[in-house]
């Protein structure tokens, strides 16, 4: 059985994931899943819950369960994936970013241009109908 | 305002930042020829250790996954009103094996963290056992998503009854689909764990592992509030 300190931590560099990245803070160790556990368990609940009641306009409901599951994939990756603000983690911030970034291209960009097609879409629907004998 | 100490009083050394950069957390880091000091991104210290390269391409593996994953997000919610006069979801989907498939995946990520923790503990058994309660709720997880599908495809609501089921069939099988392959993995790498034990090697695939079992939950957030919640709703 080979010593853990086979386990590096590269000054400047932390592997993602790594127990080693958050051991010294509070988020960290069996507290820190501990924290992402009730934080997420209660996030989860509370989309469930505010989809089945009155408690949000209902207008709204689609918004405020989108704001829930953007917090809740948050606690997952602070807690569970230990990536934080630490400067050794700050490789893996902006690997992160950027797939952020081509995520919210894809997903913004093909509702917008498909929103704006069915719209037009169904105009020209509409004329061809009227066109029609 | 008179409580305020004096500026020039004497203060207590300041204690070492641990959020300095180039901090080396707990000292116990294997050396590359460098003191531990130096900001990396300056050619200093050579190249960062496999272990810190073997999971920072696996992170970007996995951030390009998800990527994969938000294009089929997309094509979910371009098609979801797109029923072809088939079943909507409202009248589709049960939220309470909804529920039950999120809280064994919520347990099984927590799980998943516990026996990354034994292993930073350097511990095989407990490794072990936590793996084993991961691996068996993430099968109870791949279960009840296979009932559901065969309910569904029973009832005539197959993925090739309309757009928006094609694009439901294609989003949560292709996260199943994930969830099983990393069943496998896991049942893998509790052999390798069992017969060869903490070497580096398995020590940096249990690392990936991990980074893998908490990446798919994050992906079934997004997917359990865009395609069950906000499905069931309109």
């Amino acid at each position: 059985m080979s010593d853990l300190t086979e386990i590096p931590f590269d000054s400047g560099d932390a592997a993602p994931g790594s127990e080693a990245l958050n051991s010294h803070e509070a988020g960290g160790g069996i507290q820190g899943y501990l924290i992402g556990l009730f934080l997420a368990t209660a996030l989860t609940i509370g989309s469930f819950y505010i989809g089945a009641t009155d408690w949000v306009w209902a207008p709204s409901i689609p918004v405020a369960l989108i704001v829930l599951a953007i917090a809740q994939m948050g606690v997952h990756i602070v807690f569970f994936l230990h990536i934080t603000t630490g400067p050794d983690n700050t490789n893996n911030v902006l690997a992160l970013a950027f797939g952020i970034m081509i995520v919210a291209f894809v997903l913004f960009g093909s509702i917008w241009i498909m929103h704006h097609l069915n719209h037009n879409m169904a105009a020209t629907g509409a004329m061809m109908m009227r066109g029609m004998p | 305002m008179s409580s305020a100490p004096p500026i020039d009083a004497p203060r207590a050394p300041k204690p070492e930042d641990p959020y300095r950069l180039g901090h080396r957390a707990g000292g116990h880091g294997h050396g590359h020829g460098h003191g531990g000091h130096e900001a990396t991104g300056h050619g200093e210290g050579g190249p960062a250790s496999k272990w810190t390269i073997t999971a920072f391409g696996f992170w970007i593996f996995l951030l390009s996954d998800i990527v994969m994953f938000s294009a089929f997000f997309a094509a979910y919610a371009v098609l979801a009103q797109s029923t072809a006069g088939g079943p909507t979801g409202r009248e589709l989907f049960d939220l309470k094996g909804v529920a039950i498939e999120t809280a064994c995946l919520l347990a099984s990520s927590f799980t998943c963290g516990l026996g990354s923790i034994a292993t930073y503990k350097k511990n095989v058994l407990w490794t072990e056992i936590w793996l084993l309660v991961t691996g068996l709720l993430g099968f109870a997880f791949v279960a009840l998503e296979f009932h559901e599908f065969a309910h569904m495809i029973a009832e005539g609501a197959g993925p090739q009854r309309s757009g928006f089921l094609s694009a439901f069939f294609a989003l949560v099988g292709c996260h199943g689909l994930h969830v099983s392959v990393g069943l496998l993995w896991l049942g893998t790498m509790m052999a390798q764990v069992w017969i060869k034990g903490f070497r580096p090697p398995i020590l940096r695939r249990l690392l990936c592992f991990n980074l893998f079992w908490h990446a798919l939950d994050i992906i079934w957030v997004g997917v359990f509030t865009i395609v069950y919640l906000i499905g069931s709703g309109v």
